[in-house]
């Protein structure tokens, strides 16, 4: 109902996909490297929006919607806001990297290890199925398994409103935390 | 030109988590901590959706929405706690906050 496989090929070329995944990685690369947490920041929201890119390739632009909105948009400002707050003056002096950082590298190596060998072992696990989703009625059809259709609950309409239980627990939380006096 | 598959977006999904991880163990400011733990965040997103559009159908676009809302929630309470934390000792850097070691 929602995958229609049609025989067309697809718009974007395979360099788009290089060029997004490569920016993503560099800019990642960037955002844990760089010394002024204000250039991590916005390394950061490079990476965001070429992820975006990469869930526009996937037929998702609803999410791609979301990441730009809610990422890029509040959740950097946020950041952006916080390391202002914070005096980045003297800890962008000071050494950047715990003591412990080589048992902190080996173990990301250990686990990029892991991942390899499972995708060299299991790449029969993901079948590239070539499936097309539809992308005009893409945010609609979210809208039917978060809100229902006609009346009736939709498949995710409880989680729903737990996370936006959960979203007014952090407000409170976060108001609390950063009073002076509680 | 080989054709993009699932298994691509997986590989770029790891290379970021790998990242985050990275950053996660290694750095001592914890605003960049709080970055990289977003880039996991993404990562497993970039997951979803690939399978998502792997399996086709939708219900993997859903959870990364869902994802998205705790990532938003996790960066205001952590954002506050280092608020709060660098009010009382001055400091943001991660091996400084022991207040419960003993």
């Amino acid at each position: 109902m929602i995958a229609v496989s049609t025989g067309m090929a697809p718009v974007a070329t395979p360099w788009f996909f290089y060029g997004l995944a490569g920016l993503a990685v560099a800019s990642g690369l960037a955002v844990i490297t760089r010394r002024n947490a204000v250039h991590s920041a916005l390394a950061l929201i490079v990476t965001l929006l070429s992820v975006a890119g990469l869930y526009l390739m996937l037929y998702a632009p609803f999410v791609a919607g979301v990441q730009i909105i809610v990422y890029a948009g509040g959740i950097m400002v946020l950041f952006l806001f916080v390391i202002m707050l914070v005096n980045i003056e003297r800890s962008s002096k000071d050494r950047q990297f715990n003591r412990m950082w080589p048992v902190g590298l080996a173990a990301a190596c250990a686990l990029m290890v892991l991942f390899v060998s499972a995708f060299v072992k299991g790449n029969k696990l993901f079948p590239d199925r070539g499936m097309t989703l539809a992308e005009g009625s893409n945010t609609q059809e979210i809208a039917k398994l978060l809100y229902g259709e006609a009346g009736k609950m939709g498949q995710y309409t409880f989680a729903f409103e737990i996370a936006s239980l959960l979203l007014l627990v952090a407000i409170l939380g976060a108001v609390i935390m950063t009073k002076k006096k509680i | 030109m080989v054709p993009i598959t699932t298994l691509h977006y997986i590989v770029v999904a790891a290379a970021l988590f790998v990242l985050g991880v990275i950053g996660v163990l290694t750095r001592r400011n914890v605003v960049i901590v709080l970055m990289s733990i977003e880039l996991i965040l993404n990562a497993v997103n970039l997951n979803l959706v690939a399978f998502s559009r792997m399996w086709g159908n939708l219900h993997g676009q859903v959870f990364a929405i869902f994802v998205t809302v705790d990532a938003a929630a996790e960066a205001a309470v952590g954002l506050g706690i280092l608020i709060a934390f660098f009010r009382n000792k001055d400091t943001v850097n991660v091996d400084e906050i022991d207040l419960l070691k003993w």
